[in-house]
């Protein structure tokens, strides 16, 4: 820290790192209080029965143990990977379809791409609040609408069967726009050369896409993929202010258990506990989609070495 | 001729009306459902242009002592955390930068992939033990979990793309470090500071896990206040619809306004393969 003001050697305007650190430190200190002590302290919790303004005693693994047979939890990881699937899946396809469009010109592109990437920034319990009265199973505009081909009424969120697509739909409606961003992004960094050629030989749009848009902008959706799996396992507010995890508990993904343990029953021993393996497995999938992005980057090199 | 090269063009101009519309229908809908009567919202077939048009649902809101209380509070919470995040997450993104030391950044991907709800059971406690319940600082503090990440996040990525040449000039005209930062870097970066401050006062004001957790009575922030208007209250679609678009209002005029800084914000770590 007392470094601070040290001028550089004279003469030498090779930079030497040392010389940031008190650019990083105060930073260093926020990250170390708000972000690493709670983890440390989360995991020491996690070994504790640890009930709000109650006693604490030492169980260890205690905790872990219990959660492999509690049905509840094991219950909310099979809604949450249904969850996330889905919630991966809809908005990805969505997503790259939108970023092939928006990457066309046409009139109003910038205003309309502005207005299409609206709901991600858009305060999600204010929205949530506009889709549980668009839900509505008698006055709600969406069953109206699908009266209109024959279809319906569905009861959407309050039926435990349609809940987690209902639920989907909303967060697809919420983050297609960051996935066509990331893959707009892609696309605007590719080279036209390949696209001429193609021409000539008299290639057809959709070949054009298949052979050598998609192969070149594979690592881009996996960077989609991958931030749409992290974002989609920790859903929270769009679950909360619709279903609360209801029916029952139809859409009681880790994150609302989580939540109802540790806020709603004031368990936080093994609220943290649930914390743990949940961080855990975030960590888990996350690694397996960047494996799959280093494999989907040497395919596509392979592929264009070909 | 052109007239063939319209027609061309229809499936492409049908294509970004279909990819388009459900933003702005929804949006439409929420604007309808927050000027109409009871009556006509729960009318069917919906109504989407009420003969009487409900003014009267914003005033409620705006004469509703409470959610003036709660707008205050979120704009002290969104202020603070944001402005602190500046302060810290500027400098510590130069450095970073600087220092090549972009493994760093990797604390800020772990944070990002942290759900919220761990990082407050252990602060929920803290905060309890240091008898802050009740005030607006656990909150302001909380928010910095997601305030810092996304600035320095950003600074690193700006910084990295400025020239050095200039820095190495002022350090040969005999300027200290933070000579070189204060009067060369920063003014340079004000365009990444911009995008910083939107994305970082954007997430907090829209944040809702934090303070439905933290939050009393008095202390609550207006997406929590908006939430429990849903769970408690009677619910009459008209205000609760005036209350939400009051809420994100200020969002969504933000993300028109300033579209670029914001697109160039979220797809800087994407986009360069974080």
């Amino acid at each position: 820290m007392t470094q601070a003001a040290t001028p550089a050697t004279p003469g030498r305007i090779g930079l030497s790192s040392r010389d940031y650190w008190p650019f990083v430190a105060p930073a260093l200190i926020v990250v170390g209080s708000v972000i690493v002590f709670p983890w440390v302290f989360t995991i020491y919790m996690a070994m504790h029965e640890w009930k709000a303004g109650g006693a604490q005693s030492f169980v260890g693994l205690g905790n872990f143990a219990r959660l492999a047979s509690d049905a509840r939890f094991l219950e909310s990881i099979v809604h949450t990977l249904l969850y996330t699937g889905l919630a991966v899946t809809a908005p990805v396809v969505l997503g790259v379809f939108s970023a092939v469009i928006f990457h066309e010109r046409f009139p109003l592109r910038g205003l309309l791409r502005g207005l299409f990437i609206m709901p991600m920034m858009a305060t999600p319990v204010a929205i949530a609040l506009v889709w549980v009265m668009m839900f509505h199973p008698q006055l709600g505009v969406l069953n109206y609408l699908l009266s209109f081909v024959g279809l319906g009424p569905l009861t959407w969120v309050f039926n435990p069967a349609t809940v987690i697509p209902s639920l989907v739909l909303v967060e697809t409606w919420q983050w297609t726009p960051l996935v066509m961003l990331i893959v707009l992004g892609g696309l605007a960094s590719l080279p036209t050369e390949p696209y001429e050629s193609a021409l000539i030989d008299g290639a057809s749009r959709w070949q054009m896409f298949r052979h050598i848009t998609w192969p070149m902008i594979l690592p881009f959706v996996m960077v989609a993929v991958i931030i749409r799996t992290i974002d989609a396992l920790k859903s929270f507010d769009i679950i909360f202010a619709i279903t609360q995890g209801g029916p029952g508990t139809a859409s009681e993904t880790i994150n609302i258990y989580l939540y109802n343990t540790a806020f709603a029953y004031y368990n936080m021993g093994y609220g943290s506990a649930i914390a743990v393996v949940f961080f855990i497995i975030v960590v888990a999938l996350s690694l397996v989609m960047l494996w799959l992005r280093q494999r989907s980057k040497w395919n596509a090199d392979a592929g264009a070495a070909a | 001729m052109n007239l063939a090269a319209a027609l061309r063009r229809l499936p492409l101009l049908f294509a970004v009306l279909m990819i388009v519309s459900p933003a702005i229908l929804f949006f439409v809908w929420m604007l309808s459902l927050s000027l109409k009567y009871e009556i006509d919202n729960g009318a069917y077939p919906p109504i989407l242009i009420p003969e009487r048009v409900a003014w009267e649902n914003y005033a409620k809101v705006f004469q509703s002592a409470a959610f003036l209380t709660f707008f205050r509070n979120s704009l002290i919470v969104t202020g603070a955390a944001t402005a602190a995040a500046l302060l810290v997450g500027v400098p510590a993104g130069y450095g970073i930068a600087r220092m090549k030391a972009t493994r760093a950044a990797i604390v800020v991907l772990i944070a990002r992939m942290t759900p919220g709800l761990s990082y407050l059971i252990p602060l929920f406690l803290l905060f309890q033990w240091l008898g802050l319940m009740g005030t607006l600082w656990p909150q302001i503090i909380t928010h910095l979990v997601i305030t810092v990440p996304i600035v320095i996040w950003v600074m690193i990525s700006y910084f990295e793309s400025t020239p050095m040449e200039l820095e190495e000039a002022a350090v040969i005209d005999g300027a200290n470090r933070w000579q070189v930062f204060r009067h060369v870097a920063l003014p340079i970066a004000r365009p990444g500071i911009v995008v910083a401050l939107i994305l970082a006062s954007i997430f907090s004001w829209n944040n809702f896990v934090f303070g439905v957790v933290l939050a009393g009575r008095e202390t609550r922030t207006l997406p929590v206040a908006v939430y429990n208007m849903l769970s408690f209250e009677q619910v009459s679609w008209g205000p609760l619809s005036a209350a939400a678009l009051i809420v994100t209002l200020p969002v969504l005029l933000l993300t028109i306004l300033a579209q670029r800084q914001i697109v160039a914000g979220l797809t800087a770590g994407a986009v360069k393969g974080g």
